[in-house]
């Protein structure tokens, strides 16, 4: 089993549902960039998403392109995103998956990210599993989790299909849209994973617009992990290179997984 | 690659020819462009739909637009006869009002009642506010604000005809922002809108639905050489941004070998990266085309060596584009068809020239196309011809030609 398997299997033992943070590799810079991966691992992360900034982002909302201007106004790659978790394996033990769009990928070639990737998994937002297939088999080849995305569109028939070809966990796209914070959660995200279950024993996280504690345990209800991005991506923003970014970071972290009061 | 697939240059069910095309997209828009699909490969089959097709092409648009023999341009040149395919005599000035149409009929027969494009120099902004306009959808046109300064003429006649323009101030503020934003638009809103892509681009069906709309300027013409001359041409020449008005002439002739195909990019203000938008060009000089993806299709993308999308440079908003329609980059890699490019100040000549000798104002995007013909023309004897695709009119162009003028 996986790093991202293992993890999902323990927190099913421990009852609890899982947390997956997300963070532009770059933004403000690559040394904060480390301190906030393992900062956000010291404040409840089970998995982390890290962000390949690119420069049409298309599934993005407002924040996420910024954060992903801010990285590539740094000159920040994807080459050095790898040597961000490279540099972080020896602090942290949670498992990472690579959040891309397709064209950085491939011209870094395959072969090359899935040697040297020392991430557990890739998700390329752009990438359907139809046009995937040999990339897919190389991951795997390599021991590395495709992960895909289905959303409220994808029919029963395509679920079925994605389900097959994932391994990790299942990203559902809580609703239609790009990334950002929402203030209210669609029920399309309940009856989504619903209908993923019947087709897939994988573990199933949400994501999209999920910005506050309460959506967070709301999600745990009817997934197994919540994926929180832009809100954190803009504590990011807000904190402007502030001296205590990374521990302010740390601090709403920690509030999006907080018991309730 | 099969023989046969260059004489027909079809793609496979899923819109890949060879490994071009296909369908890069967020998973959220699946659906949608299955959908799309299946009703085109629907509307294709079905002869009620062509006829009304035809009709509005007919009636409205004002097809068929003539093939001009350009007499003075041809002496200029003093070889082949070089004849005109006047798109720019269209209903709103460009060869767009022909997909614009065909579309949104499908949007209609979809029940979609929001329509949603992007824009570069505006044509097919126009061209997409006036069939929402006739067919009464409600409309939002994307317009990078680089594109909106250049083309403010346009952008007055997309709010005349009761469009929303909406100016995207991301990215490099042209082309390629203004249809990341009418993607994320689609993705936001799919349930009601129907996204009206301008060129042969983005996923599939897009690519092949638009060279479909757009084919019916090379049978036209292919009929009018041939009355005309009593021979095909020997050449066929057009500007090729996203590359639907190529690609639209080009389609009819592919399995007439001894017609060359040849496109002409935009090669801006200089060689290097982000100074041109001449994708097919990669030499060390001016860098950066590579196979790639972009905006939901495999092509040939000018990037930098991270897979970063490069900026581009054109004087015309319409070839500013970082990546060309996967059909292209199919003919292309296959032979079929011929890719050079011209540079900012040669299509300002070719411009001049055009209007002057035959009194004909092109689009700065088709006046890429006019130097390069005159070349191939001389080249070959008097008594053959060559066509060029006359694909948009230039009064929207006339303002910045002349402010350059002034400077």
């Amino acid at each position: 089993m996986s790093r991202i398997g293992e993890t999902f299997a323990s927190l099913k033992r421990l009852g609890r549902g899982g947390f997956i943070p997300f963070v532009v590799a770059g933004d403000p810079d690559l040394a904060t960039t480390e301190r906030l991966l393992i900062e956000l691992a010291a404040a409840g992360a089970n998995i982390i998403e890290l962000g390949v900034p690119f420069s049409d982002p298309v599934a993005d909302g407002k924040v996420i392109q910024r954060a992903s201007e801010r990285a590539l106004r740094n000159g920040v790659t994807l080459r050095d995103a790898l040597s961000c978790v490279s540099h972080i394996k020896l602090h942290i033990d949670v498992p990472i998956v690579l959040f891309s769009y397709f064209n950085p990928l491939l011209q870094f070639g395959e072969e090359q990210l899935a040697g040297k990737a020392g991430v557990d998994a890739v998700l390329v937002t752009d990438l359907i599993p139809e046009e995937a297939e040999w990339w897919t088999q190389t991951l795997l080849g390599q021991g590395l989790d495709p992960i895909f995305l289905v959303a409220p569109t994808t029919s029963d028939e395509r679920l079925a299909y994605i389900a097959q070809q994932a391994r990790g966990f299942i990203y559902a796209v809580s609703r239609a849209g790009v990334t950002g914070a929402r203030d209210q959660m669609t029920r399309d995200a309940e009856a989504l994973v619903k209908r993923v279950r019947a087709v897939s024993d994988l573990p199933v996280a949400v994501g999209f617009g999920i910005s506050t504690p309460e959506q967070v345990r709301l999600v745990w209800r009817f997934a197994d992990a919540a994926v929180v991005g832009s809100a954190i991506v803009r504590e990011i923003e807000t904190l402007d290179n502030s001296p205590d970014l990374v521990k302010r970071v740390g601090e709403f972290a920690r509030s999006l997984v907080a018991p309730a009061s | 690659m099969k023989e046969s697939q260059i004489k027909t240059s079809e793609p496979d069910e899923h819109g890949h020819w060879g490994k071009f095309g296909g369908r890069y997209v967020p998973e959220t828009l699946v659906a949608p462009l299955e959908e799309l699909t299946n009703e085109f490969t629907r509307a294709r089959h079905d002869n009620n739909f062509w006829r009304e097709l035809n009709l509005l092409l007919r009636d409205y648009a004002g097809r068929p637009t003539p093939l001009f023999h350009a007499q003075r341009l041809s002496t200029h040149a003093g070889g082949a006869q070089i004849y005109l395919k006047r798109e720019d005599l269209l209903h709103t000035g460009a060869h767009k009002i022909n997909n614009a149409l065909g579309q949104a009929l499908l949007a209609r027969r979809m029940g979609k009642q929001r329509v949603i494009a992007e824009t570069g120099a505006g044509q097919h902004g126009v061209a997409t506010a006036t069939v929402c306009a006739l067919f009464g959808l409600r409309c939002v046109i994307y317009m990078g604000a680089e594109d909106v300064r250049r083309q403010s003429l346009n952008v007055f006649r997309m709010r005349l005809l009761g469009a929303d323009v909406i100016t995207v101030d991301a990215g490099t503020r042209t082309l390629k922002d203004a249809i990341n934003e009418a993607l994320r638009d689609w993705v936001t809103n799919v349930h009601d809108t129907y996204y009206l892509l301008g060129s042969a681009l983005g996923p599939h069906p897009y690519p092949l639905m638009v060279r479909d709309f757009q084919s019916v300027i090379g049978r036209e013409a292919r009929e009018q050489i041939l009355s005309a001359t009593g021979k095909l041409p020997r050449a066929l020449i057009a500007c090729v941004g996203g590359g639907s008005n190529a690609i639209g002439l080009f389609h009819p002739f592919i399995a007439d070998e001894a017609v060359r195909l040849i496109g002409v990019e935009a090669g801006g203000c200089g060689d290097s990266l982000g100074k041109h938008a001449a994708r097919f060009h990669s030499g060390e000089k001016s860098g950066g085309g590579r196979v790639g993806v972009l905006q939901g299709t495999m092509s040939y993308v000018l990037q930098d060596p991270n897979g970063q999308i490069a900026t581009t440079h054109s004087i015309s908003a319409g070839l500013d584009y970082s990546a060309i329609g996967p059909e292209h980059a199919f003919l292309h890699d296959n032979g079929r068809a011929e890719y050079i490019r011209s540079s900012d100040a040669e299509a300002l000549e070719g411009f001049r020239l055009c209007a002057k000798l035959e009194g004909i104002i092109p689009a700065l995007e088709t006046a890429h196309a006019i130097m390069p013909a005159i070349r191939v023309a001389r080249e070959l004897p008097r008594d053959d011809a060559i066509i060029v695709n006359l694909s948009g009119r230039g009064d929207k162009d006339v303002q910045l030609v002349a402010d350059l003028q002034t400077r």
